[in-house]
């Protein structure tokens, strides 16, 4: 088993996590942290084929431009469940159904 | 001067249309109801039909003739030219027309005053007008055809006119449907002979006559169909039967229609055929004439309607001409065609005038029951009515054939030529036998006719005070036409009345016929002026007879006619009741007729009507039922309903996934990336 084989488990582990966290919270800030591990998961694999793959420096860059939409995602993603809770006094997802057919 | 007679003619033919069209579409408003105008148009046709006989005289050529035709109807190798033939025929034909036809327009103006549908008359009158130009200008056979059934309607609205009265309407009917059976053998013949020869034209047919295209059995067969037109028109028997009834019209358009101008269409015809006529179809043409001639004179006999006398008058001498042109002198009979116009016309004037008078004097009486056209009601006309008892006493001597008149010399012309027919075919001999018997009785029955409206005491004293002489507007062509009757108009320049010789016979000379084997023109005249004497001293003979028998019985009385009648008993009573010809067609003809109409009436309705065609629609009733149903339960409810179902359910079970829950929804996209990814790896 080489290096690159460790990394790539560890993140799919990262993002088996990161996606079950997101199906199954039903509180909109647990689902938002779900979606910051599958990203980091993406990260992971990002540095992990750069350094192993052969390439230059591209996949580093690319999971800093990640990181970077990952706290911009934050942000607004906060903005809305702080929205939401402002309106409706609660923050789980399943109540947040009013456009709903 | 050929394009005159050409504008002319067009004008003479369409000025009476013209009028027609004014009065029928604006006449009422007009003033006087617009009489003015159609007799303002028959005038200048009277003037310019004048102006071409003039012109006749000028230049005295028997040969003029003058064509135009134009393409009527192009179908690529199937052309009909329509056109006009003006010649020397023709010419005296369209002054004849004009002639008695502003004479009727004048008559009308006081005999028909007051009429409820006077300016309708004078309509009627122009369109009459109009279809006889047309059949005399014609040049072929074609638009020959299109003026005679214009003829036989117009004569059908003016037959018609009081048809208020059911005898009117049953007799303008009678005279419509009459004509049309002989109208469908004209037809027939047409035909046959445009199959044979590609033409229509007078000219062309002849042609092919005398080159052999078409000859024999064919030409005799489509001779004796042409001229069955001219029998239905010409009322010869056995299609003679509308005349008489056709007296039911008002009584100038009995002299217009039975003097001048229909039943002169048929002898008109007869003679424009003449050189087509086979020897066989001219045998056939003789017998007919001659036996209508005896015939109608046997029923003029006894007849006491003064209009009826003169109807079958009519007939009789219609059947001379109709004999002359089968015995080959075909002109005599276009020469009698024009002296009978003039004394017929002024005859029918006359007894129109003496009607006139009896109407008003019965009117006065306020007398519906009496009959006003019978002659044993009148009587003693003489000095209350003079200038009528004049004219037609001249006229009724030109029609007995009394020298110095007019109705001589044709009628001589006639009788001299069927003698000689007879002179050489002696197995013939019936001809001149018909012809000196009708010219006996007709003597006899015009004289009887004279005496017993003029002469003699006033059989209705009461009456007798109110007959008064008619107005100007009816004395006018009395006299016109009265002087007319005289010899003297028809011999210019030579001053003989024994003898034809003069313009007319200059001017109209007979042509050879066309058919191969027929005797010349020049053999035919060569007999017949060698018939001529003996012709003259029998037909004298007879004439005189017959105005003295007429004398004896109905002036001086020493004859009774009523013994005479009770002796011949049945002939008698045949001769009145026209040989019963009316009520044999009846019983023979019409009801069988109407019983088959009746029967296939009845298979009509009872039968097809009933089980066929209602048949048929109950079967597409169901049929449709059937259809209905199947489109409203099989593709309306099945198709077209499941369609909408079918997407109904689809929508109602897709509806299912569509949770609302967002993590449902990423479930779903990661079964789909899962499945995606193991289908890549398999």
């Amino acid at each position: 088993m080489d290096q690159l084989t460790n990394y790539l488990f560890i993140s799919a582990i990262l993002f088996s996590l990161g996606l079950f966290g997101v199906m199954t919270r039903r509180n909109g800030i647990a689902v938002l942290m779900g979606v910051e591990l599958i990203l980091n998961a993406a990260n992971i694999n990002f540095v992990a084929f750069s350094r192993f793959g052969g390439m230059d420096l591209s996949g580093h860059i690319f999971s800093l431009f990640v990181i970077v939409l990952a706290a911009a995602e934050a942000a607004v993603a906060l903005a809305i469940i702080i929205t939401i809770y402002n309106s409706m006094q609660t923050v789980n997802i399943d109540d947040a159904s009013s456009m709903k057919q | 001067m050929e394009n005159t007679h050409i504008t002319y003619s067009l004008a003479i033919l369409f000025l009476p249309l013209l009028a027609f069209l004014i009065q029928i579409f604006v006449g009422k408003r007009l003033p006087r109801q617009g009489d003015w105008v159609s007799i303002s148009a028959i005038v200048t046709t009277l003037v310019l039909a004048s102006l071409l006989f003039v012109d006749m005289f000028q230049q005295y050529n028997p040969n003029f003739k003058i064509e135009a035709s134009f393409l009527w109807m192009d179908l690529g190798d199937f052309k009909i030219y329509l056109g006009f033939l003006v010649d020397n025929i023709t010419i005296i034909m369209l002054l004849v027309v004009a002639l008695i036809s502003t004479c009727t327009h004048i008559f009308s103006l006081k005999y028909l005053e007051g009429d409820v549908r006077y300016s309708r008359y004078y309509a009627y009158l122009g369109l009459f007008t109009f279809s006889m130009n047309g059949i005399v200008l014609a040049n072929n056979l074609v638009s020959m055809y299109i003026f005679w059934e214009l003829v036989g309607v117009s004569s059908y609205l003016l037959i018609g006119h009081w048809f208020e009265k059911e005898s009117a309407a049953n007799a303008a009917k009678k005279a419509f449907l009459t004509n049309r059976v002989g109208d469908i053998g004209f037809f027939i013949g047409i035909m046959i002979i445009f199959t044979a020869v590609g033409s229509f034209a007078f000219t062309d047919i002849f042609a092919s006559v005398a080159s052999g295209t078409i000859g024999g059995t064919t030409l005799t067969f489509a001779g004796i169909c042409l001229f069955a037109g001219a029998m239905g028109k010409s009322s010869q028997f056995p299609l003679h039967i509308w005349l008489p009834d056709a007296m039911e019209g008002p009584t100038p358009v009995s002299a217009l229609m039975h003097a001048a101008t229909m039943v002169a269409a048929g002898v008109y015809l007869t003679v424009r055929i003449f050189p087509l006529l086979t020897s066989d179809a001219l045998l056939f043409v003789a017998y007919i004439g001659g036996f209508t001639a005896l015939f109608a004179a046997a029923i003029a006999l006894t007849q006491n309607d003064i209009k009826k006398v003169l109807a079958y008058s009519t007939v009789s001498q219609l059947g001379y001409m109709i004999l002359a042109v089968g015995t080959g002198v075909y002109t005599a009979a276009f020469f009698h065609l024009l002296t009978h116009a003039m004394f017929k016309a002024n005859l029918f004037y006359g007894s129109g005038s003496v009607i006139h008078s009896m109407h008003h004097a019965l009117h006065k009486k306020h007398d519906h029951e009496t009959d006003p056209q019978d002659m044993r009601n009148m009587g003693g006309f003489k000095e209350k009515m003079p200038i009528t008892f004049l004219s037609m006493t001249v006229s009724t001597l030109a029609i007995a054939g009394v020298p110095f008149f007019s109705g001589f010399l044709s009628k001589d012309a006639i009788l001299g030529g069927t003698l000689s027919f007879a002179q050489h075919h002696p197995q013939h001999f019936l001809l001149p036998v018909f012809g000196f018997g009708a010219a006996t009785m007709t003597a006899f029955y015009m004289f009887r006719m004279i005496f017993m409206t003029f002469y003699g005491k006033s059989q209705k004293p009461e009456l007798y005070a109110d007959i008064h002489e008619s107005p100007k507007e009816m004395t006018g062509p009395l006299v016109l036409l009265g002087t007319l009757s005289i010899f003297i108009f028809y011999t210019l320049p030579h001053f003989n009345p024994f003898s034809t010789h003069g313009w007319f016979t200059d001017l109209v000379v007979a042509k050879d016929s066309f058919v191969p084997g027929n005797i010349s023109a020049h053999t035919i005249a060569e007999h017949a002026h060698h018939a001529h004497i003996p012709a003259m001293i029998l037909s004298l003979s007879v004439a005189g007879f017959g105005i003295i028998l007429a004398g004896l019985m109905y002036l001086k009385k020493s004859i009774s006619a009523d013994a005479w009648a009770k002796k011949s008993g049945p002939l008698y009573k045949l001769s009145l009741n026209k040989f019963y010809f009316d009520e044999n067609y009846e019983r023979f003809l019409y009801q069988p007729l109407m019983k088959l109409a009746g029967k296939i009436a009845y298979f009509d309705w009872e039968v097809y009507d009933k089980y066929f065609i209602n048949g048929f629609g109950r079967f597409t009733s169901w049929l449709s039922a059937i259809s209905g149903k199947f489109d409203y339960e099989g593709i309306d409810q099945g198709l077209v309903d499941g369609v909408g179902h079918a997407t109904q359910k689809m929508g109602r079970s897709l509806k299912q996934i569509q949770t609302g829950r967002l993590q449902n929804y990423l479930l779903f996209v990661l079964a789909g990336a899962i499945l995606i990814i193991i289908i890549q790896a398999v």
